[in-house]
């Protein structure tokens, strides 16, 4: 990580959640999932009526390379709440079904359709 | 591209000596797993870091030649 300075790619990732709540690098759209793991999370923020901005790294392999180096994360989706890493699919679905995730969504002042 | 069970389980107890690792070939194909992972190792971090120590492990195969890995881990109950 020495680079990140340097890395144009890491500068659009810090203004993208900066700029955006809530942040889902995904394969493919919320409209149009291209890979099952994305679609799941894309269900979950669905359902939970949460805003997002979804961000299709197939479109740029520089950005679906450059998100797993900034993250530290192997795989995509990647959900990011108010600049902070949340984590990929395993996990979202983890603190759903807990739970946690509305609590995270709450203490960030992030609009559900529950609150 | 697909990688054993064993293999990542070697991979897995190689980091975490103490842990209870299980592993379900979830389409039989060696290429979709689940991996239930226990360890102290994990007392008191946070998730992301867990999953993060666990992909460490795996030395860069996870998202590679390990392309699905639904990961579960926890501290074992004190």
């Amino acid at each position: 990580m020495s680079d990140q300075a340097a890395n144009p790619v890491f500068d659009r990732i810090r203004q993208e959640i900066k700029d955006n709540s809530v942040v889902l690098f995904m394969k493919g759209t919320p409209a149009f999932p291209m890979c099952g793991f994305s679609a799941a999370v894309v269900q979950v923020l669905n359902n939970m009526g949460v805003q997002y901005k979804g961000i299709d790294v197939l479109t740029d392999p520089s950005l679906r390379q450059g998100i797993k180096n900034f993250s530290d994360w192997p795989t995509i989706p990647q959900l990011y709440v108010k600049g902070e890493f949340v984590g990929g699919c395993d996990i979202v679905r983890e603190m759903q079904a807990s739970g946690e995730l509305e609590t995270l969504f709450t203490d960030k002042g992030v609009a559900t359709k529950a609150a | 591209m697909a990688m054993k069970a064993e293999e990542i389980e070697r991979l897995i107890k190689e980091a975490f000596p103490d842990a209870i690792v299980k592993i379900d070939d979830l389409r039989g194909d060696g290429d979709h797993y689940a991996a239930k992972v226990i360890s102290k190792a994990f007392v008191g971090v946070p998730r992301v870091r867990q999953h993060q120590m666990v992909y460490s492990a795996l030395k860069g195969r996870m998202g590679g030649e390990l392309h699905a890995l639904a990961l579960q881990t926890e501290a074992p109950p004190r």
